[in-house]
């Protein structure tokens, strides 16, 4: 199994981090602060004039102007912004550099939110990125702040003013400065050739994990370490593995006597949560990365899986058919009081807890219809998101407002499927393709990058 | 690679001369080839015992076809006693991935297990579940679902 890991990025850490400094001044509160209530589900998105980050010419200029548009599209995809065209844009970017914004101006466009930013590259080859952020209706700054890394990881920079722009105009988190690891597919239905891939939250930086010899599926990030876990066919003995991103080092984790599979990290990363197949009976297990203890959690005959912890690791969800069909149930992290939380018509399995804690994402299969939904962990207020023939294995984006997951389209040929990655609000509003250079199913979102 | 080509050649076989699934292994015996294959072999196995059992939707328990398919399976495996066997249990594309290789090794400890009743030793029979990831027919309607939901004897 040989493996290619070429990252083209640096991240922080390895070169030295992203530096972040509050800008010139601080942020004045307004009175009718400018604010995105996104616990409704947003009709109109805000509309904000994003101008160029151009520095003083040359390529300085041209790195402004494409980080600008990545912040531009970071914020449209979301579903909560839109970006204005700026060909109508009566201020030049100078110009905000060195003034109060013309706000009758930028009202006149509809505006409502104006950022301005500038790029620079100072003697130690460092790039400078700041940007200004005003609430064009109060004629009022909001914020303003400074980053400094080196100019390979200008996407990063982009991402992270979007980050805080977001949580600035919404007050969450944002999501933008994240990685998605996911199953490339390609070739014919019947022998479908599977690799782990990854790639930046808007598809840039696209790398292949695996070489496609081996059957992999359902890959999960760590919350802590730049490491996946997932399952693979090496030498046809289906088991769980680990991933180390950086070194391309692959090891199996665990030794089981059956299949393993459905893995995934507790919170803190000590522990991988995975179920083991033996004998025509599914159980979960939990190994301790460190110790490599081995602790069985479930026994009861049938098929127990997909388990995800709470992210206080206090609490598994987790798909069983104890009940007679496959249903969710949450018990302790011990195993112990096992509760079942849903009761609805059809199947409901790969349940994973929101980073935000308050809700359970799900995939129900009534006959041959499936569904993306949530529930709270207390088993009321199911939801469903999208419905299709089929859709399944959402994962959370780490402010827990934003869902991806694949959806199987008939393929040009009419005979089979051909799985992509959508991503959705958790309203339901927004469903989005995300795009890949090949067929993919089984995402999984990165915590924010550190 | 070999074999992999002649369970290929075999499930286009059944294809093309049988309508259900269940009849297919039978339907194999009187296959043209039945001739040519050396007794003992993986061809034998596939075209004369017949390789695979098919399962209800979301079932795991063995039709009377299956098992009367299972009984050759076990006659020929008494007969070849050095010849050892992976199980590869399957399901259809209906239903999450993971339920799906949960459900795929149901299926063929099922196999592994009435093998063993019929006096088949246990560590002659390995097992793999596939889930959903290795369709023998590919469609999303009911006679490629049927096809699918398998265990497949494949002779090591």
């Amino acid at each position: 199994m040989t493996t290619k890991t070429r990252l083209l990025l640096k991240l922080a850490g390895a070169t030295g981090a992203l530096l972040l400094s509050l800008g010139v001044a601080a942020p004045q509160e307004a009175r009718a602060e400018l604010r995105i209530d996104i616990t409704r589900g947003v009709s109109e998105p805000l509309p904000i004039a994003i101008t160029s980050f151009a520095g003083s010419g040359g390529r300085d200029a041209q790195m402004g102007a494409d980080i600008s548009k990545v912040i531009s599209d970071d914020l449209e995809r979301s579903g909560l912004f839109k970006p204005l065209d700026p060909r109508g844009f009566l201020q030049t970017p100078d110009q905000l550099r060195s003034g109060e914004p013309r706000y009758q101006d930028w009202k006149a466009l509809g505006a409502q939110a104006l950022v301005a930013g500038n790029t620079t590259t100072g003697g130690d080859g460092r790039m400078k990125v700041d940007f200004r952020l005003w609430d064009v209706a109060a004629g009022q700054y909001m914020q303003g702040l400074s980053y400094s890394a080196s100019p390979q990881e200008w996407r990063r920079i982009a991402h992270i003013v979007a980050d805080a722009i977001y949580k600035r105009l919404t007050g969450e988190d944002g999501y933008f400065d994240t990685r998605v690891v996911y199953v490339a597919e390609s070739g014919p239905a019947n022998a479908r050739k599977k690799q782990l891939a990854i790639m930046d939250q808007d598809s840039a930086n696209h790398q292949f994990l695996t070489d496609g010899q081996t059957l992999v599926l359902t890959p999960r990030f760590s919350p802590t370490s730049q490491e996946i876990t997932y399952m693979s066919y090496f030498n046809k003995k289906p088991r769980v593995y680990l991933f180390n991103i950086d070194t391309g080092r692959q090891e199996v984790l665990g030794d089981f006597p059956g299949m393993t599979f459905a893995p995934r990290f507790s919170p803190d990363g000590n522990k991988v949560i995975m179920s083991m197949a033996q004998n025509g009976n599914t159980d979960i297990y939990t190994l301790d990365l460190r110790t490599r203890r081995q602790t069985q959690l479930t026994d009861a005959p049938g098929i127990d899986t997909g388990p995800s912890y709470s992210p206080d690791g206090q609490r598994i969800v987790f798909e069983s058919d104890r009940g007679g069909t496959q249903q969710l149930y949450v018990m302790g992290a011990d195993g112990s009081g096992v509760k079942r939380l849903t009761f609805g018509e059809g199947r409901y399995g790969t349940p994973v807890w929101s980073p935000r804690g308050d809700l359970i994402a799900f995939t129900r299969q009534r006959g041959s219809s499936f569904a993306v939904g949530v529930i709270r962990p207390d088993g009321s207020g199911e939801r469903i998101l999208t419905e299709a023939f089929h859709v399944e294995g959402p994962t959370w984006a780490p402010n827990g407002r934003v869902l991806m997951f694949f959806k199987d389209l008939p393929s040009g040929d009419g005979r089979g499927r051909n799985a992509k990655l959508y991503s959705i609000d958790i309203t339901g509003a927004n469903e989005r393709r995300v795009s890949t250079p090949v067929d993919a199913s089984d995402p999984a979102w990165s915590p924010l990058i550190p | 690679m070999r074999m992999k080509f002649l369970a290929l050649a075999a499930v286009a076989l059944l294809a093309a001369c049988e309508s259900t699934p269940n009849d297919a292994a039978n339907g194999a015996n009187t296959g043209a080839q039945q001739t040519s294959v050396r007794p003992g072999s993986a061809e034998d196995f596939v075209v004369n015992v017949g390789d695979r059992v098919f399962f209800g939707l979301d079932r795991f328990d063995l039709s009377p076809e299956a098992r009367a398919t299972l009984d050759r399976q076990a006659k020929w495996l008494q007969t070849y006693g050095s010849v050892t066997v992976t199980v590869e249990g399957h399901a259809d594309e209906r239903g999450t991935r993971e339920y799906n290789l949960a459900l795929g090794e149901r299926r063929a400890n099922s196999v592994k297990n009435y093998l063993a009743a019929k006096g088949i030793t246990p560590n002659r029979v390995n097992v793999v579940s596939y889930g959903k990831e290795r369709p023998a027919v590919v469609g999303s309607n009911e006679a490629a679902w049927s096809q699918n939901r398998r265990g497949v004897t494949v002779v090591n």
